[in-house]
């Protein structure tokens, strides 16, 4: 296959993205800005769903059916995500939340978000990966800061340090990857390189290997929400423009996850060094239960549903942690529905807080009393992102419990604790969402025109999980075995 | 390049470079006083910036010089400036309490330095001396940092433990041969510090908002926005 080098087509999908956000900046117009967001994801979109047809590595960048994969999501998520934000943005700039001047920097930084984030999964150097997703924290950093309430400012400054951190031990952690590799692959950008190092693996230092592996770990375990350093999320989420949360859910957790899953792949290459397994899979398991627990006695629903993010970003990396094939397949359809589902809950969420003008559960009652179309929208999304069928985390659920069952069965209680005190506790938090006397609404009423994203998302989290078409299955199957 | 060992010019001053470093990590964590904590950052700085020219023209490597450059310009003139006029105006105290005493962090902060000993010299065996103890040397200045976070409580001393931290990343960089992009990760590293900069600005504005004297706010608010 040709090698895609920087000019090459490939670079279109983060590059449109990033050329929108100059463009987005330059105009100053909010409303013509929104458009061009949506051009640009939908554009941005379009390019990744070639990518598929690209497969090739070169020095800085990596299409194989993985970092494709994720790709196409998250340029799919942006897509929609924009389109929900073009009226939820409106609404804040109605009733003050945002000024014109913020509403212009939102649309900026969402689009240069979403291009880090992409160029960051596309690329196949540790140092361009890396650079790509500290830009992404930054302009999310930034965006979460955008209603400048005291508890905005106060999360996004948590988010910056704890990221902050997370990302400098990474970086800590490259340095000593490069070390690592520097007797297998000699000077240069080879040593830099995940393909390359995931070849040469065997003849790199074990011992600096293990070095560099817990501190990329530590690090871009930050960023997937997983314990210690996941008190950065239910802040971020909380308090930042909600149709940021539903990309952030998202995007951010899979860039991290993925690049777990290539530095697993180097580690597991390296037969002196530690099995990656293991420390994966503790703090995905710690960060499960850490987050099914904390769900109890959450009052704030954005909060909420960011503790719920924590838990299956933390199934994922268990899943990814326990490897195999099949393991990694699990993950991956894990990822897949979840960014999906939550996607869709925090469209719904952010709908449902500006009818009612809060985001407090006891100011949010009776949807579907009150507003049928996004009452049931947002109790479907819920009962998804429970892992209920008919949705696709069901069967992403049963196969990572299926294969720790084969794997390591004495973990299986732990999780299945973890999993079904989340579960009950998301359907508790339906009822009383979505069922009951409703609330008084202050906001705008939300009919079923404008909830397709939402409904888009769920008809395919249903699709994945129980009548997936075998081109998807053979196409997630190649992905995990990359990454396995 | 020269042989490389105890007794090479090279190797013995960039030793001497990396422990300075060390050692104003050390005086980072004892300062009480503000200006005094942006003197010893700034000055912590300007080594880190001889440390990467060192490396350049003992690696025979221009862009190393650069990286030097760009700390010393950024890192050890720009940003104290612009941090002792945060300061002023926002009329911050003079001094700070920690939140652990100054010997409780020091003594900790000396078992921070043997971990990172123990940790990197044992799994480096087979690597050049001098990466070796720059390694050491860097995660020491790493993990300092990461202290001066834990146990300082304000924004701003969290913000100096965090460039700090960023000053033991970019010296681990430059100590590594020929490693690429050095250059370009430490100009990201340093655009995030300096959002971090002007976040910590906004955010004290912020509270200057909500506090009693809000003459203070008018004076940030025309002269900043």
């Amino acid at each position: 296959m040709t090698l895609p080098d920087w000019f090459d087509t490939v670079t279109l999908v983060p590059g449109i993205p990033l050329v929108g956000a100059l463009l987005v900046a330059i105009l100053r117009d909010s409303r013509i800005g929104a458009w061009v967001v949506i051009a640009a994801t939908a554009a941005g979109f379009a390019a990744a769903l070639r990518l598929p047809g690209q497969l090739g590595s070169g020095l800085f960048l990596l299409v194989d059916p993985l970092s494709a994969h994720l790709a196409i999501l998250t340029a799919f998520i942006g897509l929609t995500t924009a389109v929900i934000s073009r009226r939820f943005i409106a609404h804040e700039l109605a009733t003050g939340a945002l000024d014109a001047g913020r509403v212009q920097s939102y649309h900026t930084l969402f689009l240069t978000f979403l291009g880090f984030m992409l160029l960051a999964l596309l690329s196949n150097n540790l140092g361009v990966a890396w650079v790509a997703l500290e830009a992404a924290t930054i302009s999310a950093v930034l965006v979460v800061g955008l209603p400048r309430t005291d508890e905005a400012v106060e999360a996004s400054w948590k988010f910056f340090i704890l990221c902050g951190v997370g990302i400098a031990l990474a970086l800590f952690g490259t340095v000593v990857m490069y070390l690592a590799a520097l007797p297998a692959l000699g000077p240069g950008y080879g040593a830099m390189t995940w393909t390359e190092l995931t070849l040469a693996a065997p003849n790199c230092r074990a011992t600096l290997l293990n070095l560099a592996f817990v501190f990329m770990l530590v690090g871009y375990g930050t960023k997937a929400g997983l314990v210690p350093l996941h008190s950065w999320m239910p802040d971020a989420h909380a308090e930042g423009p909600t149709p940021v949360s539903a990309v952030l859910a998202g995007s951010v957790l899979n860039v991290a996850l993925l690049l777990i899953m290539r530095l697993r792949a180097v580690m597991a290459a390296n037969a002196q060094a530690i099995d990656p397994g293991p420390p994966i899979m503790v703090l995905g398991l710690l960060s499960v239960l850490l987050a099914a627990f904390s769900l109890w006695g959450r009052r704030d629903v954005k909060r909420f549903f960011a503790f719920s993010s924590i838990e299956q970003s933390g199934l994922a990396a268990f899943a990814i942690g326990l490897g195999g094939v099949g393991a990694t397949f699990a993950a991956l359809l894990h990822m897949t529905v979840h960014t999906l589902c939550k996607a869709a809950v925090y469209q719904s969420v952010g709908a449902a807080s500006q009818r009612k003008g809060g985001q407090k559960f006891t100011e949010i009652t009776g949807m579907i009393a009150s507003d049928p179309a996004l009452g049931i929208t947002l109790a479907a999304a819920i009962i998804a992102v429970a892992g209920l069928p008919p949705f696709g985390l069901f069967a992403s659920e049963i196969l990572i419990l299926s294969e720790t069952m084969r794997q390591t069965p004495w973990l299986v209680p732990l999780l299945a604790i973890g999993l079904l005190v989340g579960g009950w506790k998301l359907l508790a938090r339906l009822i009383t969402l979505c069922l009951g006397a409703p609330t008084q609404a202050r906001g705008p009423a939300v009919g079923w025109t404008l909830l397709w994203p939402a409904w888009l998302h769920l008809v395919l989290a249903a699709i994945l999980g129980f009548a997936m078409p075998a081109t998807i299955a053979a196409w997630l199957l190649a992905a995990a075995k990359v990454a396995s | 390049m020269e042989h490389i060992g105890f007794g090479a010019l090279s190797y013995d001053f960039a030793h001497l470079l990396g422990g300075v470093m060390l050692l104003l990590s050390f005086a980072l964590l004892s300062q009480r006083r503000i200006a005094a904590t942006i003197d010893t950052y700034a000055l912590q700085a300007l080594t880190l910036s001889i440390a990467a020219c060192w490396q350049g023209y003992v690696q025979n490597e221009p862009s190393l010089y650069l990286t030097g450059a760009i700390a010393f310009a950024a890192k050890a003139v720009i940003i104290p400036l612009m941090l002792r006029r945060i300061v002023r105006r926002l009329h911050l105290s003079a001094t700070m309490e920690p939140a652990l005493g100054i010997f409780a962090s020091m003594a900790l902060g000396v078992a921070l330095v043997a971990l990172s000993i123990m940790v990197v010299l044992p799994t480096t065996i087979q690597a050049q001396a001098l990466t070796r103890e720059d390694l050491a040397l860097a995660l020491s200045v790493v993990l300092l940092g990461l202290l001066m976070m834990i146990t300082r409580r304000t924004a701003f001393t969290q913000v100096i433990g965090f460039m700090s931290l960023e000053n033991g990343l970019i010296l681990a960089a430059v100590g590594v041969a020929g490693m690429p992009l050095v250059v370009e990760l430490s100009v990201a590293v340093l655009v995030l510090v300096g959002v971090v900069v002007f976040r910590i600005f906004l955010r004290r504005m912020n509270v200057q908002f909500h506090s009693l004297d809000t003459a203070h706010f008018d004076r940030v608010g025309s002269t900043h926005r």
